[in-house]
Order: structure tokens, then C-alpha cells, then sequence
């Protein structure tokens, strides 16, 4: 009697914890991560700024070094004409937070339908906004490096100001370097952690590993 | 026999002199000196040390051991090169129950401390001339407060810390006539007054208050410190001029072989103030305070003190002889010794604390004067350091067992042995000494390591540059048995004392920049939008605003001749050393310079109709020079409006 419901209940757990549902658990927590983590760092270095003035990227706001970033960005940027970083009419800081509010509820159903093609489905659209965020930030990068007021105090023939992407470059009397931070970490271990759960999950979920 | 040995022992001092400049110079070229005070480029030094201005009125920061210039704060003199004293926000700092006194003579830094031990927040420093203490808070190096001391005349004997910042004990060098009044200068002795003072500071916001004076016989009162440790709620103030004499002092004053050393029990002058045992007493003098919110100094005119009379109170004042006119009077890290320097004495005497107890407490008193009780001179004495030199001034501590004295005549720094009271080394200083300094040297946990020696005669230790000289100091490596000398600097002004601290008990603290959120000046413009004139009558204000590289607003017509115009100029950059700085021609004040977040206001009234520019004079970025603007000023009677904007399509108008 005793050992018939101890392998119920055992069998019961396997049917919930499923490894494909466990990996959907992680991808969801991990894809909250970037309200913790900046997604990306730019960093400028240049004698006068002991350590580098670094400006990090978040879903939803800016940070770096000090309070004060992005005042002594602009600072620095409006002698060559570059435009001002205004957060407050960066559209994408409000609607990027919604999307991933909105892929961790679609995480959680995904868990909870426990179905291949639903975690197919998570996986292909979180790679598809990951390609079309990292295109929408080149584009900001673009835009500030090349739409310069043509009135700046300091131009240079044939001087652009864009950051890379990826990478490190001479910006002036900037060497400025850009890289993933910890929230885009995180976001590829979400990516990964979603195909793992396709991977694992079994065509038809009642089934129970033997 | 004594003679004799007077006269020699200056000889020998001189002769000291003239040998010991080659030695010191040999071991500097010889020794590791040179790696010692080394501090690579980009790093920082060790320790902070903080100099008396002396007749500069401005305390000097000093990084240690390098002896480099970190800073010059200025604290009592009127400073045109940043508008301290002249700008609206500051001039109310200097004044006083004689109006405005834009200089002084400051002496002695005194640094808080809690639990005996320096801790970063404040430091103090007394105005001689006219009597005033100031504070500089440790986190902007900025002078914020200045307070008067009513009814007391130079004061010099200023402004000694207790342990725990309870108090800064200071006495009047002077004694005058309390009130003042017209008397001949010959009535002296029955007209003239010391007192000792007790400033209380506040515990959060370092803010001072004269707590009460305590009235006393009509010496001159030299140097003070308090007791730490077990001697700690106790003062010791060295007097001389115990002859009272008011003229020739050099000799009328020098006549006694014994002068005075006070000693005040703090704690129970705080229980006669509870018990209402004072006498208030109607005068006047100012305190200065800046207000922490508008950044604008607050200037309070002051009418009672609180007078305590020893006669009246037992127990509270006594004396106890001192050989020969002292001078410094320093007590030992343990708070047991009391080292009385006395100036003119061949020897030095050291005080116990524990027997100056027993003999107030066994009454072995052998006099009495005006009600003060005068402890009897062996009943009090520890031991004397025979002969260790000549003109002894300050003792500093090790916190391992040795004192150091400065010898002036000598021309010397000596180290003795605190229990024993031998001399252990003694190395010659270029020249004649003053005050010494030993990192903590005060407090009951001396830092050591190393000695400054702060110089009253230079001559021939740099380049010359003429008949006036800087002044010059010593730093010495005081961690082996003997003293190494290891570097000479010159000094600003006229350094009489310093304190030097760790400087990890400040860099932490200190401030980068002035948030503008915070900026609560009443003439403000937190950002461009806010920048504005506006006329009242004849008086015109101009919210300004500088950030690289641009003045707002930078074009401003309307002026009339006869106007005061007050140009407030916010800094709105928030990042660690960016300055701005203003200037206008035809200002007949000063210049400012303005810290990030802050706000200063500089008075202009224009002279004669034209167009005057203005600028930035802090080379702040590399458009500084494009930095400018123009004031366009017009005849008294014209009927031009107001203008202003900061580029010609966003021109605004009253």
C-alpha cells in the first residue's frame, strides 16, 4: 500500500517536473535577469577620464559611471555635433520592458501547455526580437554616429562618430569599446534554455520517461 | 656658572648650524631619502597635513611625504582669484563686531576627533588678530563657519580640541580691560582681564557656540591642550607675563624664574554652568555660518556670554609654576604627561597627571591667586629633561614612549625618552623651529612615522627670490632609533602649527561635485530653461548658468548706468573638476570661480554706457575660450528694455 503511493506520487512529479518544463522555468528567470543586468556596455577611454567613462544599456533606462552619464556624454558629444542621448524620447526604453514582461507570460503558458511546438514557437520568436534589437540598436548607433549638426564646433572631414556594434575603435581622442554586458548573457541562456526545452520535450507530453 | 652655559649653548647652536647643513645634505644624497618621499606620478601620498597660514589668514594642504602643495583653503583672508569674501554668498563671512575684517593671522589647526583620535570631519583654526575661530568641513576643504570670541584680545591660544570634540579651549594672549573702557594703559594691574574660553561644537553638525568664559588673572595666556585619555575632561594653558608687566615685555616679562600653567576641570566648570553659578554678561560678536541648504553665509550678531569666576568655583581652576615663560604646553598619548616648554629655560618639565591629582587632592598648595589655588612645583612634577637644548616650544608624541621638542635657539629637534626624560638623538633643523608636527601626534594613537619641522628663518635653503622668502619646513623619518632627515619644502605664509592625518580618513569623504538637486540658493537656474533677468527698481539679478562651453544668457542689453547688477551664476555640470569661472570688466570686486552644482553671485555696477564682456576664467574645456558674452549697459535716463537669450533666435525680453 504505502510503496504504491510513494510510486504514484513519484511518477506524478516526473509528469510536472518534465526536464523540457524545468528549462522553460530557467529561461523565463533568466529573461528577467535584464531588469537586473545592463544589456550592453560602451566604454570610452580617454586620459582625462581616469577609468573610462562606461555607459551601459538597459532595457529600460541608462546607466554608467556615475549619476550623471549621460549630462556628461552629451557634454562631450555636442562639440562634434553629435545629438543629445534624451532617455525620455527613447521610445524603445518603454516598449522593450512590455515586450519581455510579454515573453515571460508566453514563457509561463509555454511551461504550463508543456507542447514541443509552443516551445519551438518561444524560441524562434525570442531569437527573431534578440536580431531585431541588436538591428534597432545598430540603427540608434548609426544615427548618432552620422546624423551630425552640420553647425558643430569640431568637424572633421569624413569623420564619422559611430560606435562598433561589437568591438573596439578610435573615436577622436576616444578609444570606445562596446560589448555585451550580463543581461545579454542572461538573454542567450534564455534563447538556449528555450530550445532546450524543445529539444527534451516529448511529442506527446503524458507520456512519462521510463 | 648658569650664564656660562646660556651663552654657550646658543654658540654651539650656531655652530651646529653651519656644520650640520653639510651632513644633512650628505644623507640625503647619500641615504634612500630621495625613495622615501618619492610618490610615483598618479599616486597619492600617505598623509594629509594641514599648515597654518600664519600671517596668510589660509590654511595649506600638503600631501605627505612628497611635501607637495595639494591646496590653499581660504579661511580668513578675502580671496579676489575665487571670490571668497567678495562673492554675495561669502562676504558676510568676515564679518565682525568691527565690521568687516577681511585678514587675519591664523596659527593653530586643530582637526576633530572622536574617542581621541582624529576623524576626518573638521578642522578649526583661530584668527589671532581679530578673534575668531573658523571651521573647514574635510569633505569640500571649504571654510563654513567663523566665529568671534568677545572680550579677548589675540588670540593666539587657540583653538585646542578635547577628545571627543566636546570643546575648543582658547585664551585671550592679551589681557584688556573687560568691558573695555578708557583707562591709562600703567593701571594694569587693576584693570586688566584673561579669559579662557570653551566653544562647544555640535556632534552632528560641527556647528560652534561659545558655552562660557572663565574669568582670569590678567597674564598673557600662551598655548593650551586638553587632557586625553585618563587626564581627559581636564585643560592645560600655559600664561606668562605672570609680572604683568604692559611695556618692554622682553625683559619686564621675563623677570620671574617661574610662570604659570592653569590647569581646568572642564567637567566641573560644566556643573557649575547646570547649576546657574555664571554670571551673564552683555557684548557683542558674530557668528558666520553658511547655510548648508542655499550655500549662503548666515551672519548673526551675538550679545551674552557666560562668565565663570574660579573664586566662586572651587575646584574648577588651579596653577601650578612653570620654569621660565612657557610656551607650548603638550600632553602625552597616554593623557599622564604634561610637558610645559618653557621658552626661556635651558630645561624642560614634565607634569604627571596622576600627582597633580593627589596634590589637588592632598591640598599641597603653596599659594593662591585671585581665589586659584597654586599647586605646589614638586608635588606636581614628574621629572625634568636636563639641558637638552635651548628655547624649547612643542613637544610632539610617538606613541611609542617618546617626545619631540623643537629648540629654536638650538635650532634643533630633539627626541627624549618620556619616562626616563633622556635624550635619545637630536638632528639640527634649517633654522630655528617652531612648531613640530608628527602625524596623530596629538591624539592618544599617534600615526609616527614621520616629523615636520616647521621653520621660522630660511636664508639660504632655496633660490633666492629677494628679501622675503617662503618659509621652510623639515620632514624627518622618525620609524628607526635616530631621526633621518628626508626632505626640505617651502611653505605658504608662515606655517606656526599643522596637524597631519591619514589620508584614508578623508579621501573617502570628499565630496566630488555639489548635486543640483540640492542646490537650494534662492538666485539658482537648475538648467537653461531657467536662466532670466529681472529688474527690481535699480537693482538688476541675472540667472545664469554656465556648462561647457557656453555662459546662458550670454547677450544681455538693458543695463543702465547706476544699476547693481547681480550676476548668480549656477554651475549646472555635475562631474568632478569642472570649474567655471567669471569675470567682467570694470568689476571693482573680485572674479568667482564656481564648483560643479553650485551657485555664486558677483556684484557689477556699470560704470559708463558701451558693451563690456564677460567670460569663463577657468580654461574649463576646449571651447573655454569661446566661453564669453557681452553686457550691453545704457545711459541712466534711456528706455531700453531688458534682453537677454543665448543665441540670437531665442532672444527674451521683461
Amino acid at each position: 500500500m504505502m510503496m504504491s503511493l510513494e510510486a504514484n506520487s513519484h511518477n506524478l512529479d516526473k509528469r510536472i517536473m518534465t526536464k523540457s518544463r524545468i528549462f522553460m522555468v530557467l529561461a523565463c528567470i533568466s529573461l528577467a535577469m535584464v531588469f537586473l543586468f545592463p544589456l550592453w556596455q560602451i566604454t570610452l577611454d580617454a586620459p582625462q577620464f581616469p577609468g573610462g567613462l562606461h555607459l551601459n544599456i538597459w532595457v529600460n533606462k541608462f546607466s554608467g559611471s556615475g549619476k550623471h552619464i549621460i549630462q556628461n556624454i552629451n557634454i562631450l558629444n555636442h562639440y562634434i555635433g553629435m545629438q543629445a542621448i534624451e532617455p525620455d524620447s527613447i521610445n524603445e526604453l518603454k516598449y522593450f520592458p512590455i515586450i519581455i514582461y510579454t515573453m515571460i507570460g508566453f514563457g509561463i503558458i509555454a511551461l504550463l501547455a508543456d507542447k514541443k511546438y509552443v516551445y519551438l514557437g518561444w524560441f524562434a520568436t525570442m531569437v527573431a526580437l534578440g536580431v531585431l534589437g541588436i538591428y534597432d540598436f545598430y540603427l540608434w548607433l548609426y544615427d548618432y554616429g552620422h546624423n551630425l549638426d552640420p553647425k558643430a564646433p569640431i568637424t572633421v572631414p569624413g569623420m564619422v562618430y559611430m560606435p562598433p556594434l561589437f568591438g573596439e575603435k578610435w573615436l577622436l581622442n576616444f578609444y570606445a569599446k562596446s560589448y555585451p554586458h550580463i543581461g545579454s548573457l542572461f538573454l542567450g541562456i534564455a534563447i538556449a534554455a528555450s530550445f532546450m526545452s524543445f529539444l527534451k520535450c516529448k511529442k506527446h507530453s503524458s507520456e512519462i520517461d521510463e | 656658572m648658569k650664564l656660562s652655559t646660556r651663552i654657550a649653548v646658543p654658540i654651539l647652536g650656531l655652530c651646529l648650524i653651519s656644520a650640520c647643513q653639510k651632513s644633512g645634505v650628505d644623507q640625503v644624497m647619500t641615504g634612500d631619502a630621495a625613495n622615501a618621499v618619492y610618490v610615483a606620478p598618479g599616486e597619492y601620498d600617505e598623509i594629509y597635513a594641514f599648515m597654518s597660514g600664519g600671517y596668510s589668514g589660509q590654511v595649506t594642504v600638503y600631501g605627505l611625504p612628497s611635501g607637495r602643495l595639494l591646496r590653499e583653503i581660504p579661511v580668513f583672508s578675502k580671496v579676489a582669484e575665487n571670490g571668497y569674501g567678495y562673492s554675495e554668498e561669502t562676504k558676510a563671512m568676515f564679518n565682525t563686531s568691527y565690521g568687516e575684517v577681511p585678514w587675519d593671522d591664523s596659527h593653530h589647526v586643530e582637526l576633530s576627533q572622536t574617542k581621541g583620535e582624529f576623524d576626518g570631519r573638521w578642522l578649526f583654526i583661530n584668527g589671532n588678530n581679530t578673534p575668531r575661530i573658523a571651521r573647514v568641513d574635510l569633505s569640500t576643504f571649504e571654510t563654513v563657519e567663523i566665529l568671534e570670541i568677545p572680550d579677548v584680545a589675540g588670540l593666539h591660544c587657540a583653538p585646542f580640541i578635547t577628545q571627543n570634540s566636546e570643546y575648543l579651549v582658547s585664551a585671550t594672549r592679551f589681557s584688556v580691560p573687560i568691558p573695555q573702557k578708557d583707562v591709562p594703559i600703567d593701571s594694569y594691574k587693576e584693570n586688566f582681564t584673561g579669559l579662557i574660553n570653551y566653544v562647544s561644537i555640535d556632534a552632528e553638525s560641527g556647528e560652534m557656540a561659545l558655552d562660557f568664559q572663565i574669568e582670569m588673572p590678567g597674564f598673557n595666556y600662551d598655548l593650551a591642550r586638553n587632557g586625553k585619555a585618563k587626564s581627559h575632561g581636564w585643560s592645560f594653558v600655559t600664561t606668562y607675563n605672570s609680572e604683568q608687566a604692559h611695556s618692554l615685555l622682553e625683559v619686564n616679562a621675563s623677570q620671574k624664574d617661574k610662570d604659570l600653567l592653569a590647569i581646568i576641570n572642564w567637567k566641573k566648570a560644566e556643573e557649575y554652568i547646570a547649576q546657574g553659578k555664571f554670571k551673564e554678561r552683555t557684548t557683542s560678536y558674530f557668528h558666520n555660518v553658511t547655510n548648508e541648504a542655499t550655500s549662503i553665509v548666515e551672519s548673526r550678531k551675538e550679545t551674552k556670554t557666560r562668565i565663570l569666576t574660579p573664586s566662586e568655583c572651587p575646584g574648577m581652576v588651579y596653577f601650578i609654576p612653570v620654569p621660565k615663560s612657557p610656551h607650548g604646553c603638550d600632553v602625552s598619548p597616554s593623557g599622564e604627561y604634561i610637558v610645559g616648554n618653557g621658552k626661556l629655560s635651558a630645561d624642560q618639565t614634565v607634569f604627571s597627571f596622576d600627582k597633580l591629582m593627589e596634590a589637588i587632592a592632598n591640598e599641597n598648595f603653596d599659594d593662591e591667586i585671585d581665589g586659584i589655588p597654586v599647586i605646589n612645583f614638586e608635588a606636581g612634577l614628574d621629572g625634568i629633561v636636563e639641558q637638552p637644548g635651548l628655547g624649547p616650544l612643542h613637544t610632539e608624541f610617538d606613541g611609542k614612549g617618546n617626545a619631540y621638542t623643537t629648540y629654536f635657539i638650538s635650532s634643533e629637534v630633539v627626541k627624549w625618552d618620556l619616562k626616563s626624560k633622556q635624550v635619545l638623538d637630536r638632528q639640527p633643523t634649517f633654522y630655528s623651529p617652531g612648531h613640530l608636527v608628527i602625524p596623530g601626534g596629538e591624539t592618544t594613537k599617534p600615526y609616527g612615522k614621520y616629523l615636520v619641522a616647521m621653520n621660522k628663518i630660511t636664508k639660504d635653503r632655496y633660490l633666492p627670490t629677494g628679501p622675503e622668502l617662503a618659509h621652510s619646513a623639515q620632514l624627518f623619518d622618525i620609524s628607526g632609533d635616530k631621526m633621518k632627515l628626508l626632505l626640505d619644502f617651502p611653505t605658504k605664509g608662515e606655517p606656526h602649527y599643522a596637524q597631519a592625518i591619514e589620508a584614508s580618513k578623508i579621501v573617502s569623504k570628499v565630496k566630488k561635485f555639489y548635486p543640483i538637486e540640492e542646490n537650494g540658493h534662492p538666485y539658482s537656474a537648475k538648467n537653461e530653461k531657467e536662466t532670466r533677468v529681472e529688474r527690481k527698481g535699480k537693482e538688476v539679478h541675472v540667472y545664469m548658468t554656465a556648462i561647457r562651453s557656453h555662459l546662458a544668457p550670454d547677450n544681455i542689453e538693458g543695463f543702465k548706468v547706476g544699476d547693481e547688477v547681480y550676476f548668480h551664476l549656477t554651475n549646472l555640470e555635475q562631474d568632478w573638476d569642472v570649474p567655471h569661472g567669471f569675470a567682467i570688466q570694470g568689476a571693482n570686486n573680485a572674479e568667482l570661480l564656481v564648483m560643479p552644482g553650485q551657485t555664486r553671485t558677483l556684484k557689477w555696477k556699470p560704470q559708463k554706457p558701451g558693451v563690456f564682456a564677460f567670460y569663463c576664467t577657468d580654461f574649463c574645456s576646449a571651447l573655454h575660450q569661446e566661453m564669453s558674452g557681452y553686457a550691453r549697459v545704457s545711459a541712466a535716463n534711456s528706455d531700453i528694455k531688458l534682453k537677454w537669450g543665448l543665441n540670437d533666435d531665442e532672444l527674451r525680453s521683461e
